[in-house]
């Protein structure tokens, strides 16, 4: 592993309305990491997530994703929104999966992976088959690359939401409660997926309550709570012998 | 009672595998039925004793005029709702955009077009001359507005811009109906927000909007008929002209109702055929209740 930081986010804050939903977060994710966020619901963790992408703006603080400022062009002293078809550049570098899949219904497997490829990055019919037939062999779905999404289960869908994420060949891969809506028996399938994809080098962020996963595939762990970054280091050490109480309290319960 | 006594009795009961069943008699139902028949039988006869020359109305069916007529109103039906729709898709667009001009623009039109009887709109586009005696860009083009406002451009610009009106309000609930998760989902992979609207939201928003949609073309069919009022040659006004001449109106009306009917029943079965394919990937209600 490398020591390249890949996602660094500094001072980030964002408020909706009068709810401060976070408070100067500071996170760093050095490249091939796999990184767990945890901490309670409304804790802001989500929110974080998906300013990392720009599906929220934040309201102060920066955040670099490979060195590239995320949002705004730099010049001088001054910093310019960036235009919509920027945006869209700059997310094409992140895939994200989402709590809720949002497959697109309308395509089968197969389309929903090449979707991108083919509409975003120019990539020929062909080409783009062939590389999203290679991705849902890899999530173990081959003989469903023509079913519809209504026709999946909950953890297949997820694993091809994986996989379409991963057809974009992104730097950094965002996981918002990738498993919260999954019924309980189809949870490792998904978790399976993840874990490869993390052996294969991928930077993952992962907001989670998987302790099992954060446990055994993260190498750091961030507690968030009330909007702030509360506790952050490897994932043995905070996981294991925490040093702050809220911390070791919040392990606590969902262990138990 | 005693046990003993009742038991041979007992074990028939059970047996009845094997008796004839005899269906509920829907009393009501074959009363209601019958009553129902008598009276169409009494229309159907009315119709036939009437006088009524069928033998003009099977004539006129495929007259050249009435024919003619009938590709006017079709060719209507096209170029007003081509318009309908184009106009439907910018204004709920701009309805729904962050843009506080364009959004009060797209409310405007919906309230000032679907304000006005279409009948109206038509008559004030076809006299449009009458204030603006000529249109067009000073130093590049200039027209004469009565040349450029014939029947047909009139009728096209009253129907389609009042369908617009509607029709944006249609595609407005269309584009509400997707899941904001898709919105999301689409730009997570890099889309711009054109081609997302493109390529992930309006064909989710489709299987929302054709069945309105298919109901405002039959709708249209029917309503090209107003035109006849500013002497577009579509198939009523082709059938008045010719019953002006034979006085044989009601003829020519039935020639133009069975017509408009067929048109109607042929799009009815072209809409089944457009949601199925809109609503591929999603479980028909039928099927999951």
């Amino acid at each position: 592993m490398t020591s390249e930081i890949i996602v660094k986010a500094v001072d980030v804050s964002k408020r909706f309305g009068n709810f401060l939903a976070l408070d100067k977060v500071n996170v760093e994710v050095k490249r091939g990491e796999v990184s767990c966020i945890i901490g309670p619901s409304g804790s802001g963790k989500s929110t974080f997530l998906r300013c990392i992408n720009l599906l929220e703006r934040m309201d102060g603080g920066a955040i670099w994703v490979s060195d590239e400022l995320v949002g705004y062009r730099r010049d001088g002293n001054k910093l310019h929104e960036i235009s919509d078809s920027e945006i869209a550049r700059q997310r094409r570098r992140i895939g994200m999966v989402f709590q809720r899949f949002n497959l697109f219904p309308h395509m089968t497997a197969l389309q929903n992976i090449m979707e991108g490829p083919v509409q975003v990055m120019g990539e020929t019919t062909k080409a783009a088959r062939e590389h999203a037939e290679m991705l849902l062999d890899r999530v173990g779905l081959g003989d469903k690359k023509n079913h519809y999404p209504s026709e999946l289960s909950g953890g297949q869908q997820q694993r091809v939401a994986i996989a379409r994420a991963m057809g974009m060949r992104p730097e950094l891969i965002l996981f918002d409660e990738p498993t919260s809506a999954l019924d309980p028996e189809l949870v490792s399938e998904v978790l399976d997926v993840m874990h490869d994809l993390a052996s294969s080098g991928m930077t993952m962020i992962v907001v989670t309550h998987e302790m099992g996963f954060a446990r055994n595939v993260a190498n750091t762990v961030t507690f968030m709570e009330a909007g702030k970054v509360v506790e952050t280091g490897l994932a043995s050490k905070v996981l294991s012998t925490p040093k702050n109480a809220r911390t070791a309290a919040f392990i606590q319960a969902v262990q138990s | 009672m005693t046990l003993s006594s009742t038991a041979p009795i007992d074990a028939n009961k059970y047996e009845i595998a094997h008796l004839e069943l005899v269906p509920k008699r829907h009393i009501g139902r074959m009363v209601a039925a019958a009553v129902v028949l008598l009276l169409l039988a009494a229309l159907v006869r009315a119709f036939s004793v009437g006088q009524i020359e069928w033998s003009y109305v099977r004539d006129f069916m495929f007259a050249p005029t009435i024919i003619a007529g009938l590709g006017n109103t079709l060719l209507m039906t096209v170029a007003a709702m081509a318009l309908g729709i184009v106009l439907g898709v910018v204004i709920a667009i701009m309805r729904i955009s962050g843009n506080p001009v364009l959004s009060s623009i797209a409310v405007a039109y919906v309230w000032i077009f679907r304000g006005a009887p279409a009948l109206l709109q038509l008559m004030i586009w076809f006299n449009l001359a009458l204030i603006f005696p000529t249109m067009g860009i000073p130093g590049l083009f200039e027209f004469r507005t009565v040349d450029l406002m014939t029947p047909f451009v009139a009728a096209m610009l009253g129907l389609g811009i009042s369908q617009g009106a509607y029709t944006s309000e249609v595609v407005r609930s269309g584009l509400l109906s997707v899941d904001t998760g898709q919105y999301e989902a689409a730009r997570s992979i890099g889309m711009t927000h054109m081609r997302m609207l493109r390529r992930i939201v309006l064909p989710q928003a489709m299987r929302v909007m054709v069945p309105p949609i298919g109901n405002e073309v039959i709708g249209m069919v029917k309503l090209t008929s107003l035109a006849s009022v500013i002497q577009y040659s579509e198939i009523l006004h082709n059938a008045q002209i010719i019953y002006f001449a034979n006085t044989r109106v009601l003829e020519l009306l039935l020639v133009a109702s069975f017509w408009y009917l067929i048109v109607v029943s042929v799009l009815s079965v072209g809409q089944f055929y457009i949601e199925r394919y809109f609503g591929r990937g999603v479980k028909s209600i039928r099927s999951s209740v």
